[in-house]
């Protein structure tokens, strides 16, 4: 009796996480691979075939704009690295008590704010009639308004602001758990501080870069308002053409194709982290 | 804090720069979209013109202000209404799913573990796209078979909810599994023991402990419903959140309006942040 009831109430807390997981995870990326896999040849006549996946390698457009998204997500996720990592050592390390918590929150509030207005405060500053352009001008550092937006620079400004709370939290956890006397010892063994950094604090907080690294690349590889809306309408970005077959041409198998290489792009960089860096996927989205 | 180590003043010195350069980067474009909210002039940029408070209160052309912009003021109840389903949803699943996490031992539990984290790796538009196609068949199915029209199952507020509390979920089970952990289960012996039905202890015992991690889970879960672009951007119909109608503003061309709505935003944004983290402050 008692071990049917709590079968029972192992059952009705089991039915919401499979409901969800099922409806809305599993069945729709199923779903959309099949999408993928169909050809159209007549009016709602399809076949199954690779033909979408043709379109993407015989298209120089596509594949390029593919390469481009990746290797400007690895220097976005580079260059948040290295500018994340020394405030991130600064806070740990450098401070205590109030301070400290008052550092981590005004890195933390930035990014409760939307991306939208985040972005939006980028395009005020970099504009030809920005901020930035008027401020130059009447320090008398340029001649006539600059325009800063709508090139990859302010991209990459903007892919490094927006991802850069999710490297520098997991380097402050990181590195929080390093014990002082350890960095001490090194000097007191007389260490340079390089080798220290290198010997020491690196492989300590390589946990840390590792899964700071793996979200702040995802994160750019599907990001979408920052390339569009600072990278102007002839920055190529592969999440604006996976929008652009769905809803301005409706060709949702070609759409779906692209959905899904962009999925198993950022599947298979989270797999190669996890795997050099020998750690678990819950440990590391736990940070 | 590391004291005791010798340095040169000038490194530390550069040190600090470097901090403080960066803590201004991080400030500058919010700083710079709340000063334009209050410029007299009806492009967000320099001279500046006088400060004014048409932008929010306004009520003439071209200076129409927050307070009176109906398409505005009708996405910011949209996002709303949004928001709190998928915040009700979410905390319900991300509860039960807590306890079968945390108390259940059965086979596949860390296959099903790793998949209750997948969505925090999907990215955004995927998620959307995905979403989008399995209800459209499902829709064409469903309304081939039967006859009947399933509106729900087209781009619209259902799917946004749906959509959203997709991978919010993840977000709810992550804080709430992690103070149900830190309960003693001998708390809830003893109410068993002073004669208290199995649900009647989880009610009267667990739940209110775990009701800090719940309305900060429930917080979160605002905040991220509100400001989420990529998911919503794939399933949105005819009534678009905020987001969606800030963005299509933008891509005409940006007036202060757009500053004044994000100043809100902004401090809405923060002081529901802040909530989230006193309420988890507290657990301890």
């Amino acid at each position: 009796m008692s071990s049917d009831r709590s079968k029972l109430a192992f059952w009705l807390l089991m039915a919401p996480l499979l409901i969800w997981l099922v409806t809305l995870i599993i069945l729709p990326h199923v779903g959309m691979f099949l999408v993928s896999l169909r050809e159209k040849v007549g009016v709602r006549e399809y076949e199954t075939s690779f033909a979408n996946y043709a379109v993407f390698f015989n298209e120089p457009l596509y594949w390029n704009t593919f390469a481009r998204t990746a290797y400007m997500s690895i220097a976005s996720t580079v260059l948040t690295l290295l500018i994340g990592f020394p405030i991130a050592y600064y806070i740990a390390k450098l401070t205590r008590g109030r301070t400290k918590t008052t550092l981590f929150l005004m890195c933390l509030i930035p990014f409760w704010v939307s991306e939208l207005v985040r972005t939006f405060g980028w395009m005020i500053l970099l504009r030809e009639t920005g901020v930035i352009s008027n401020v130059l001008q009447y320090l008398g550092l340029i001649g006539g308004p600059v325009e800063m937006l709508y090139n990859d620079a302010a991209i990459m400004t903007g892919l490094v602001y927006t991802s850069m709370l999710f490297m520098v939290v997991p380097l402050i956890t990181t590195l929080d758990s390093l014990d002082d006397s350890l960095i001490e010892a090194g000097y007191d063994l007389g260490a340079s501080g390089f080798s220290i950094l290198r010997e020491i604090v690196i492989p300590h907080a390589m946990p840390g870069i590792v899964s700071g690294c793996i979200v702040v690349f995802m994160l750019s590889l599907g990001n979408y308002l920052t390339p569009i809306l600072l990278g102007g309408k002839d920055s190529l970005w592969f999440t604006g053409l996976i929008y652009s077959q769905f809803i301005t041409r409706f060709n949702w198998e070609l759409g779906s194709a692209f959905g899904f290489l962009l999925l198993g792009l950022s599947s298979l960089i989270v797999f190669v982290g996890l795997k050099l860096s020998r750690q678990s996927l819950g440990k590391t989205m736990a940070q | 804090m590391i004291t005791g180590i010798p340095q040169s003043t000038g490194f530390k010195w550069a040190y600090k720069a470097y901090v403080t350069l960066f803590f201004i980067y991080l400030a500058l474009p919010l700083a710079t979209v709340c000063v334009f909210a209050f410029n007299d002039s009806v492009f967000p940029s320099l001279p500046w013109e006088g400060f004014t408070w048409a932008w929010f209160f306004g009520n003439d052309a071209p200076y129409i202000g927050v307070f009176h912009e109906r398409p505005i003021l009708r996405s910011i109840v949209t996002s709303g209404i949004v928001a709190f389903w998928v915040s009700l949803l979410a905390v319900f699943v991300g509860t039960c799913n807590a306890f079968l996490f945390v108390r259940h031992e059965f086979r596949g539990k860390g296959f099903l573990y790793i998949l209750m984290l997948l969505p925090l790796i999907i990215p955004g538009i995927i998620l959307g796209i995905s979403i989008l196609v399995f209800s459209s068949s499902a829709a064409n199915f469903l309304e081939d078979a039967t006859g009947l029209w399933f509106d729900g199952l087209r781009p619209g507020l259902i799917l946004v909810v749906l959509g959203q509390f997709s991978f919010i979920t993840t977000f709810a089970t992550l804080v709430i599994s992690a103070r149900l952990q830190k309960f003693d289960p001998s708390l809830e012996e003893a109410a068993l023991n002073l004669g208290a039905t199995h649900w009647g202890a989880v009610r009267a015992v667990t739940l209110p402990f775990l009701f800090p991690a719940m309305a900060a889970a429930g917080v979160v879960a605002v905040l991220m419903s509100f400001e989420n672009f990529n998911t919503t951007l794939m399933l949105v119909g005819s009534d678009a959140p905020l987001t969606i109608t800030m963005f299509d503003r933008l891509k005409l061309g940006s007036t202060p309006v757009l500053n004044a709505v994000s100043l809100l935003l902004i401090v809405v944004s923060a002081l529901l942040g802040l909530a989230s983290l006193l309420l988890q402050k507290r657990e301890d």
